[in-house]
């Protein structure tokens, strides 16, 4: 038996050590187009901003790969999949057998057809190797930035540009940042705070063309503005890295479709992580969750039944925590609902500058978004996820207090003892 | 199989002990038994607000019901899994601790945690959360409350 795993993020890390639970010695094979041994993406805004040096990139020990007996293949790409010989083939033509395969690739930058991509100091914004770039470019005299995108890593781009010292203005397409978690009062909150650091916002337009002499000078905007810049980052957002498998046998919808073991429509062929499309309990369809927690629990779900322990995984849903300065925040599951049957809890506290609001369906909780009050969030996405009855005590979910004691006794025990006795 | 602390809330007092001997045994002192001058400097270095223990103390106004809720350290731990940086995570014995020099702060722990039981440190810089007291043995709450309302199994 031979694992192999396309990918190298925290997917793989949830396979590698679902798999190292319950068989310790069947060799697994990690392939990886990057150099790097395994490190969090969502920490290359904290590396450019100089929070994180290298060594703190990296999620696990140096001995990882060792411990858990894995042969990583780093800086090797694979660009097809033998399904049938069940075989990897790698850029450099050489094969890799597989008897279970976990294609866990990841998300892959979205950009538009953009003239003057290809200039000189314009980048994107998911790698490693993408900040290391920028960082030489500011190092290098880079004093204005401009930021195409207000979602998560736009934002996280933008104020980690700011913390460097440059002038940045972010553009975005939508009538507000944050658009796909948060609502347009939330959204506000959390504009205010990123200006008040110095980022300026163009809404309601996109770059329309990128203009400079082999090297970005100025960005025109479909409002017809034109910015000097030094830079440009592209932060709209993550597509399924899986072009390498289009056109094969292998079911894809927007992402790889799987099961709820991680199972694709191939035998022994299983998808996790962003470039998987998995069932989500909360908008119960199938759909590309690309978050991390997701990630692990999925790639964890794909080595267990990979192993031969069969276990399930269908209590994915979105959820994201994320602070800029000093403003927090932790969403989950639906934050903009468009059906009427939903009950809205609401309160912001514009004295703490918090704002708390919860959408109830059926007494069951279907989203939230909470600013600036996130202590005990996760008693929340959990009631998400195990789908509570939360009807006898929605009245105290919008208090910064809220806690067990809100909880029936019989309940909370069970939760909190876990079935033990004290 | 880990080792876990349990409230008893029917004997419970709500006097915050725990916590005081928490937030000791997580100060440079490192020590099982408060010294009282020792304890009187770790608070005054906190100007803005009290340091934070590791342990909740759950009460509601208009209710007598008390209770201290450390980290359950779940098999699961959920929150190892929502951890971007790897400084959470579940050491061999069974135990969760946070390695508060790698963690950033992004809270996704605290969006994971099904009990509620990591909370923001010090500045809010790291989480913060039970290690059972790793450096001394035994866990101080369990060992210093006075009414017995704490108690450690493994389970």
């Amino acid at each position: 038996m031979r694992y192999v795993i396309i990918g190298n993020s925290v997917a793989a890390c949830g396979c590698i050590e679902a798999i190292r639970k319950v068989d310790l010695q069947n060799p697994i094979v990690v392939i990886s187009d990057e150099k790097y041994r395994v490190y969090s993406r969502p920490l290359i805004s904290y590396y450019l901003a100089g929070k994180v040096d290298e060594s703190k990139m990296y999620i696990r020990d140096e001995d990882y790969y060792e411990k858990n007996k894995v042969e990583a293949m780093l800086g090797k790409r694979a660009v097809s999949v033998d399904f049938k010989n069940k075989e990897v083939v790698l850029d450099d033509g050489s094969k890799v057998k597989y008897d279970k395969l976990l294609i866990a690739t990841g998300g892959k930058p979205f950009v538009p057809p953009t003239k003057g991509f290809e200039l000189k100091n314009v980048f994107t914004f998911i790698k490693f190797d993408d900040v290391k770039a920028i960082d030489e470019a500011i190092k290098n005299g880079a004093k204005k930035a401009t930021v195409i995108g207000a979602g998560l890593s736009g934002l996280k781009a933008a104020e980690a540009l700011i913390k460097r010292g440059l002038e940045v203005t972010v553009v975005e397409l939508a009538n507000r940042i944050l658009g796909s978690i948060l609502d347009l009062e939330a959204s506000k909150i959390v504009q205010d705070e990123l200006e008040k650091h110095g980022i300026v916002f163009k809404l309601e337009t996109s770059v329309d063309e990128i203009i400079g002499d082999g090297k970005v000078e100025k960005v025109k905007l479909k409002n017809g503005e034109i910015l000097d810049t030094d830079i440009v980052v592209f932060a709209i957002g993550v597509v399924p890295n899986i072009d390498f498998l289009k056109g094969t046998e292998l079911k894809i919808n927007r992402g790889i479709v799987v099961d709820d073991h991680m199972r694709t429509n191939i035998e022994d062929v299983y998808a996790a992580g962003d470039c998987a499309e998995g069932y989500d309990c909360v908008y119960q369809q199938q759909r590309v969750i690309p978050i991390w927690p997701n990630a692990y629990d999925q790639g964890e779900t794909a080595g267990y039944n990979m192993a031969g322990v069969e276990k399930t995984f269908d209590r994915g849903f979105p959820m994201n925590s994320i602070g800029f300065f000093d403003v927090h925040m932790i969403t989950a599951g639906i934050v903009m609902p468009n059906s009427d049957d939903i009950e809205v809890l609401v309160k912001h506290d514009k004295e703490k500058n918090s704002y708390r609001k919860i959408y109830i369906k059926n007494g069951r909780v279907l989203g939230f978004m909470f600013i600036n009050s996130i202590d005990r969030a996760g008693m929340i996405t959990n009631m998400i996820k195990e789908g509570l009855n939360v009807e006898s005590i929605k009245h105290r979910l919008l208090d910064d207090d809220f806690g067990y004691l809100d909880l029936p006794k019989e309940l909370r025990q069970e939760k909190i003892l876990g079935g033990a006795k004290a | 199989m880990a080792k876990k602390i349990f409230p008893k809330e029917e004997v419970c007092v709500g006097c915050h002990l725990c916590e005081v001997y928490c937030v000791y045994a997580h100060s440079k002192y490192k020590k099982p038994t408060v010294k009282a001058h020792e304890l009187v400097k770790l608070y005054n270095k906190h100007k803005d607000s009290k340091p934070t223990p590791r342990i909740l103390v759950e009460e509601k106004s208009g209710e007598w019901t008390t209770f201290a809720l450390q980290c359950r350290h779940c098999d699961d731990a959920p929150c190892t899994k929502a951890c971007i940086t790897g400084a959470m995570k579940k050491l061999e014995d069974g135990r969760v601790i946070c390695d508060e020099e790698k963690c950033v702060g992004c809270w996704s722990c605290i969006m994971a945690c099904p009990h509620g039981a990591v909370r923001r440190g010090e500045n809010k810089k790291a989480a913060s959360k039970c290690d059972l007291c790793l450096e001394l043995g035994e866990p101080v709450c369990v060992k210093n409350c006075p009414n017995e309302a704490l108690v450690i199994k493994e389970v």
